[in-house]
């Protein structure tokens, strides 16, 4: 990737930050963090890393991707909205109304680009399996991907999954981890339920792992060309991240993962992602 | 004997019937399926064996899939496998698929509309000796109120077979329940089979029985032993429990003005109450419930649970002669 790709790119991650706070004020409730947090790797997967058309959802050739952790779906459809696969103002507008396409939730039959409906946690993993498994048998050679949060890792189900997807060796499929340690009750090591130590459970359960920067487009591009490459079973990328990355005041809170900023946190979080898309603009690199 | 409707090709001796598992029917009609089509896949959860599963393994190796104990997974690898154009076939025990994977089957199968049929074996009281634990008698309760789901309960072998191959044929996703027992076959190859379409064995004036899986077959003993007692009972088949043929169940309680139902399946959430639903507000008529009372089973020896918990053509025929009481 060239220089000029990667601020490109990086610009752009700051633009899906804004649709995200706008649509979720609008909406007056949703999940703020998460989404926010997940804007690089949304960014680097439209604009970069997924074979898709946009213009043609149902493109049989089309990577797959799912997202697991439903509830971050606002950057998932600011990231769809902005790669063309619908009007950006109807999800800014739209998310979370009634007789909406943008549920609050992801649901497939409302929305061109959703693979499948998620939002309750721990099932992705599972249907990304199934897809990878029917992809191999037809040789067909598009890649499945599947976003997860890392509090999804308790649930039972993802450790099935976990435990198919390796023994049955799908090279073809490819996950990640939005790691930022948080949860609604707080820390997932120190308050709730610690995953760690993560990348040997999931070396044992037969998994590549690669860990890589969730806020650097050239790193996050890079984990999942190394991910498309590897064979011989499914990679699993653990992007450490920073839940309301981008707006000081929501970073590293766990308060923002559920509740929507009102309009004045909103003015300040576009004011404060404004500057720094300006900074960014007049940097040269 | 009673006189059933003859177009329906139904056995004739029905004193000396034929006796096979419903779960035998699975088999071969996934069989079927199998040598027909590509786009079948088989998944079973250590459980290939009992859910005659093994039939298609054997026949299908590379389309057949052992989850081995995990069956939210298995679920979720079944609309992988939809939501990627093939047809999943997904069969364990009924206590654990709907039972432990009501969730997926909520939001991955029928949210999704996703192209999956799961079926649930040993159900009913009949699963016998394991008990409480294995006999699934809170199933159809459990997904009846999911919406977009199709609910089968086929009567016999050559039913379950033709439901598991019309399962195939429909778009979207379906729920097939079996049993464990060999349970005795009444109807033919040739007996018509429609998801959806309940099947009017008799029509009769006094009472209409309405019945699902193997209490068909008690329905019909509970008729004619009823004819004896100069009782004109109706028999109707629902093999589909959801969506349920409307019209044609309240054309007979219109009819008979009297319906008792009949299901190994709990009495609450099951066809009994589906009927009851129905029949409050488009005909309400009197109604008994021959179902398993609010209680978890037990071991025993199938004959001898269906007789304890009050699961045979005994009870049905009390419940008819009750309404008709009722009526006069
Ligand atoms: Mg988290």
């Amino acid at each position: 990737m060239t220089t000029e790709e990667v601020k490109k790119l990086e610009i752009l991650a700051y633009e899906i930050r804004k649709d995200v706070i706008v649509a979720l004020k609008n909406a007056k409730s949703g999940h703020t963090g998460g989404s926010l947090g997940l804007a690089d790797i949304f960014t680097a997967l439209y604009f970069k890393v997924l074979h898709h058309k946009p213009e043609d959802p149902d493109w049989a050739g089309r990577d797959r991707f799912l997202l697991s952790n439903g509830h971050v779906c606002p950057v998932w459809y600011a990231a769809l909205a902005r790669a063309g696969y619908f009007d950006v103002e109807e999800f800014r507008t739209t998310l979370r109304k009634l007789g909406t396409r943008f549920q609050g939730h992801p649901s497939r039959l409302d929305t061109p680009g959703v693979e499948s409906s998620s939002g309750s946690l721990g099932q992705g993993l599972s249907i990304g399996v199934g897809m990878a498994y029917a992809a191999r048998f037809d040789n067909a050679p598009y890649r499945v991907y599947v976003g997860m949060s890392d509090a999804e890792f308790q649930e039972g189900s993802v450790w099935e999954a976990l435990m198919a997807g390796g023994n049955w060796k799908l090279d073809n499929l490819t996950a990640y981890i939005d790691r930022n340690k948080i949860q609604i009750d707080g820390s997932t090591e120190g308050d709730v339920m610690p995953l760690e130590p993560l990348k040997e459970k999931l070396r044992a359960f037969k998994w590549n792992v690669i860990e890589a920067d969730g806020h650097d487009i050239k790193e996050i591009v890079t984990a999942f060309r190394e991910a498309g490459a590897h064979r011989g079973g499914p990679t699993m990328i653990i992007f450490n991240t920073v839940i309301g990355k981008g707006v000081s005041f929501m970073e590293g809170k766990a308060e923002w993962h559920g509740k929507p900023p009102n309009e004045e946190e909103a003015e300040k979080a576009l004011k404060e992602l404004d500057e720094h898309i300006e900074e960014m603009k007049e940097g040269g690199d | 004997m009673i006189k059933l409707n003859e177009e329906l090709r139904l056995v004739d001796d029905f004193e000396n019937v034929e006796r096979i598992p419903t779960r035998d029917g699975y088999g071969k009609g996934l069989v079927e399926l199998g040598a027909e089509r590509n786009d079948v896949f088989v998944l079973t959860g250590d459980l290939a064996d009992s859910t005659r599963t093994a039939w298609f393994k054997e026949k299908f190796p590379e389309r057949f899939i052992d989850m081995g104990v995990a069956e939210q997974n298995m679920i979720n690898v079944a609309v992988g496998l939809a939501l990627s154009g093939k047809v999943p076939f997904v069969a364990t025990y009924g206590v654990f698929v709907p039972g432990r994977a009501w969730d997926q089957i909520r939001i991955s199968v029928c949210y999704n509309k996703a192209n999956v049929k799961f079926a649930g074996a040993h159900t009913g009281i009949s699963v016998g000796p394991d008990g409480a634990t294995h006999q699934a008698l809170e199933d159809v309760a459990s997904v009846r109120a999911l919406p977009n789901l199709t609910i089968l309960s086929p009567t016999d072998f050559w039913e379950s077979k033709k439901a598991t191959i019309a399962a195939a044929k429909m778009k979207g996703p379906v729920y097939i329940r079996f049993g464990r027992e060999k349970v005795p076959v009444i109807t033919t190859e040739e007996t018509p089979f429609e998801i959806g379409k309940a099947v009017v064995y008799r029509e009769g004036k006094d009472v209409t029985l309405i019945a699902t899986g193997q209490m068909v077959y008690q329905a019909i003993i509970a008729a004619n032993n009823l004819m004896e007692r100069g009782i004109d009972a109706g028999i109707i088949n629902v093999h589909t429990i959801k969506p349920l043929d409307r019209e044609t169940i309240v054309e007979a309680a219109r009819r008979t003005g009297a319906v008792v139902t009949a299901e190994e399946h709990q009495v609450y959430g099951g066809l009994g109450g589906a009927i009851a639903e129905l029949l409050s507000k488009e005909n309400p008529v009197p109604m008994r419930f021959v179902a398993v009372n609010d209680r978890f089973g037990e071991s025993g020896v199938a004959d001898e649970l269906l007789e304890a918990f009050g699961l045979t053509h005994k009870e049905i025929e009390a419940a008819a002669e009750e309404l008709v009481k009722l009526k006069k």
